[in-house]
């Protein structure tokens, strides 16, 4: 069988099971389209959250960024997983405690007022709309590589089958659907790194292979790779702290990762749905050891990728080259523009010789003619000896397009390590199911934000049950076209916002949420003036630093990393007004109290003991 | 489940109810302090801040500080979450067995 026809096969049987799933969790009631009646087992949701946690950008660029920045990748491992530790230790429980659908119902109602819910509400919808915007940039990807189909055919098939689970099964389908979706993610990342693993070293664990020597000549991979980067002027693998990644860069991403990891509202909503506040622990272990099983392995992939990119690329004549680089040149994630010399060189930008010297680059965002329009250029150029045309080189390195692209690494590595057409076919459904997981769950807050947070909290709180349920139904049908149009005329800046999420996140919603569970004190006024502080000075930082060209003033800190400084302004603006407004009111002194304790009768019992269904 | 004695009856103003509140709380956030300075230590210390004084030891075959960085931290946070959910959940049992206690008028240290 062709790899394509695996494709098909593995795409449709895991959409048919997607759907079957569906059917059989429809839900009826506002309960069970939330929160999934709150009854999901905790092994069960923490398959569920890792899923909805590990999108298209875990699952298809990870690995590529470790592969293309060595250690200082390991910020992104770090931060997407300490960011659960965070999560399980200061919200989790408290959260679960408390025992409402959203994360705005927990800032309004702890901090009394509708104008938080509204900032809590509008951070939320933002977040999400840019988290999709990628996933759907992915579907459109596999579905284009894999299956040849027109990316937007691709985003339209993709959105169905959200829409129709969504839809119908709201939470407790979303739920259910992502625990298959992990096995098919997990399945797809682990079988070919496995297979890479035995092939280059020997040993059949990724984690151990990394660490061992190269069966072809006997040298540790490591060690093989800090020598290849030194020769070819790429910044060392190993080492920290090269070029622009200072120390306190990478301490500063690394941070602002982890709380915005744990401020963001759809992985927070997942430890709504367990049973007990003890589940909501449990749940949280579950999720970050299914998580890990993936963010242990990618910097193993990451490696072995670099040492096939590196190995199979630089020096080759075009006969030489391997058949993936001809599949993935097609796509114009990897560009070849010769020198004359007839023979790939593949360097880094360690000094301007070598960086000049480079021959490797990828598309962006360039459209293909105007990509077409540089090679004729640049052959011009080699025609006419330099007398005529452009040296397609210099025109991409100008715009900051040399390297490959860091998708190819996960979506290319099987077909690098010459693995059977199968597994070559898992990695599409795994990147499908990785990036429909992450979608669903984001749909689901936006629709939550919508009609819970925003109509039946605030426009019309005399809402039925009924009522509510429609309209949860329609802005998430609604929120689907969105996020497909997203994906269909992709913005160009996704890739710079999704650092914004993180730095909001991190500004806004940490804070706040920690400091309403931990402190008694603070009320109204200094929360909503430490939120506004946060968001105002990280957001302007980042569009100041992305489209406007402002220097990192602030200690050399780059956008990515800033939401760490914005958080550590938020908790100072916040504890220093606490003092000088009067104590939030009895009502939510008591809900701190309660929420504190396991015991008792909270809100969360009480819903518990609500008939379901 | 566990056996779940009932405690809906414990009146909240009974000082003895303050008091174990009060005591549940405090050890709480003492276990919650306690992993936070590991989860600092191992992610931020060991992965980030000291990465390069860590990188001239050799773990096996990678260099200490980029183990940490990329497998290290982690399996330190896993680790972190697993003793957090072990010792919390503990720490519920014992609370709920003394409130327990005080709803059905026994004094609370009458038994071991």
């Amino acid at each position: 069988m062709s790899v394509q026809a695996w494709t098909f096969l593995f795409v449709a049987i895991s959409f048919g099971v997607y759907l079957l799933i569906a059917w059989l969790s429809r839900v009826s009631d506002t309960s069970g389209f939330y929160v999934a009646g709150r009854g999901v087992p905790a092994i069960a949701n923490g398959m569920a959250t890792a899923a909805d946690w590990m999108s298209a950008a875990s699952f298809l660029s990870m690995a590529g960024m470790i592969s293309t920045l060595g250690y200082t990748g390991g910020m992104y491992l770090m931060g997407w997983t300490g960011g659960y530790v965070l999560l399980a230790l200061l919200l989790a429980p408290y959260l679960r405690k408390f025992g409402h659908y959203t994360v705005p119902d927990f800032i309004g109602d702890r901090y009394e007022s509708n104008a938080a819910r509204m900032v809590a509400v509008v951070c939320a919808i933002f977040i999400s709309f840019t988290y999709v915007a990628g996933q759907m940039r992915g579907v459109g990807i596999v579905f284009s590589r894999f299956l040849e189909v027109d990316i937007t055919v691709g985003v339209v098939i993709g959105m169905a089958i959200v829409f129709v689970y969504a839809t119908l099964g709201g939470m407790k389908g979303i739920t259910w659907t992502q625990v298959a979706q992990y096995w098919v993610l997990i399945t797809a990342f682990l079988v070919p790194a496995i297979a890479i693993s035995f092939k280059l070293t020997g040993h059949a664990v990724p984690q151990i292979g990394m660490g061992s020597s190269l069966l072809s000549d006997g040298i540790p991979l490591l060690e093989k790779l800090d020598g290849l980067h030194a020769d070819l002027g790429f910044a060392s693998y190993t080492q920290p702290f090269t070029g622009a990644w200072s120390r306190g860069n990478v301490f500063c991403v690394t941070l602002a990762l982890m709380a915005g990891t744990a401020g963001l509202p759809h992985v927070i909503v997942r430890f709504y749905t367990v049973k007990t506040v003890r589940a909501a622990r449990w749940s949280a272990f579950w999720a970050l050891l299914f998580i890990s099983l993936l963010y242990l392995t990618a910097p193993a992939t990451a490696a072995f990728a670099r040492y096939y990119m590196i190995d199979s690329l630089h020096g080759k004549t075009a006969a030489e080259l391997p058949d993936w680089f001809h599949n993935w040149r097609r796509t114009g994630l990897i560009l070849w523009l010769d020198d004359g010399d007839g023979r790939l060189s593949y360097t880094g930008d360690g000094d301007a010789e070598r960086a000049r010297a480079n021959e490797v680059f990828r598309g962006g965002t360039l459209g293909a003619t105007e990509l077409v329009d540089i090679e004729v250029a640049h052959q011009r150029w080699l025609d006419s000896s330099g007398a005529n045309g452009a040296d397609g080189r210099e025109v991409l390195r100008a715009r900051g397009l040399s390297g490959p692209d860091q998708d190819i690494i996960v979506l290319a590595t099987p077909e690098m390590a010459n693995l059977a057409g199968w597994i070559i076919a898992l990695v599409a459904a795994g990147g499908l199911a990785a990036a429909l997981s992450t979608a669903s769950g984001l749909l689901l807050v936006i629709s939550s934000s919508v009609a819970h947070d925003f109509y039946f909290r605030i426009v019309n709180p005399a809402a039925t049950e009924a009522q509510r349920l429609v309209l949860g139904r329609v802005v998430i049908g609604l929120a689907v076209v969105i996020a497909g149009l997203l994906g269909i005329f992709p913005p160009g800046f996704v890739s710079q916002v999704v650092a914004f999420a993180f730095g909001l996140a991190a500004a806004s919603f940490f804070p706040a949420i920690v400091l309403g569970i931990f402190s008694k004190r603070v009320s109204t006024v200094p929360a909503m003036a430490g939120m506004i502080a946060g968001i105002v000075f990280t957001a302007s930082y980042i569009i100041g630093s992305v489209y406007a060209g402002m220097p990192s003033w602030c200690f050399d800190i780059g956008p990515q990393g800033i939401g760490a400084v914005g958080m550590a302004l938020n908790f100072a603006v916040t504890l220093l007004l606490a003092p000088f407004f009067p104590a939030p009111s009895r009502a939510v002194r008591e809900m701190i109290e309660s929420i504190h304790e396991p015991e008792g009768a909270g809100p969360a019992l009480r819903i518990e003991a609500a008939p379901e269904h | 489940m566990r056996e779940a004695p009932d405690t809906t009856t414990v009146d909240m103003r009974d000082p003895r109810v303050v008091e174990a509140i009060d005591r549940y709380w405090r050890r709480n956030v003492r276990i919650m302090v306690a992993l936070l300075v590991v989860w600092a230590v191992a992610g931020l210390g060991c992965g980030v801040l000291f990465a390069d004084v860590l990188n001239r030891f050799q773990l096996g075959g990678f260099p200490l500080g980029f183990w940490f960085a990329q497998q290290g931290s982690i399996l330190v946070f896993l680790v972190l979450i697993l003793v957090y959910a072990l010792l919390l959940n503990r720490l519920d049992d014992q609370h709920h067995v003394e409130l327990a206690r005080i709803g059905s008028g026994a004094h609370p240290d009458s038994e071991p």
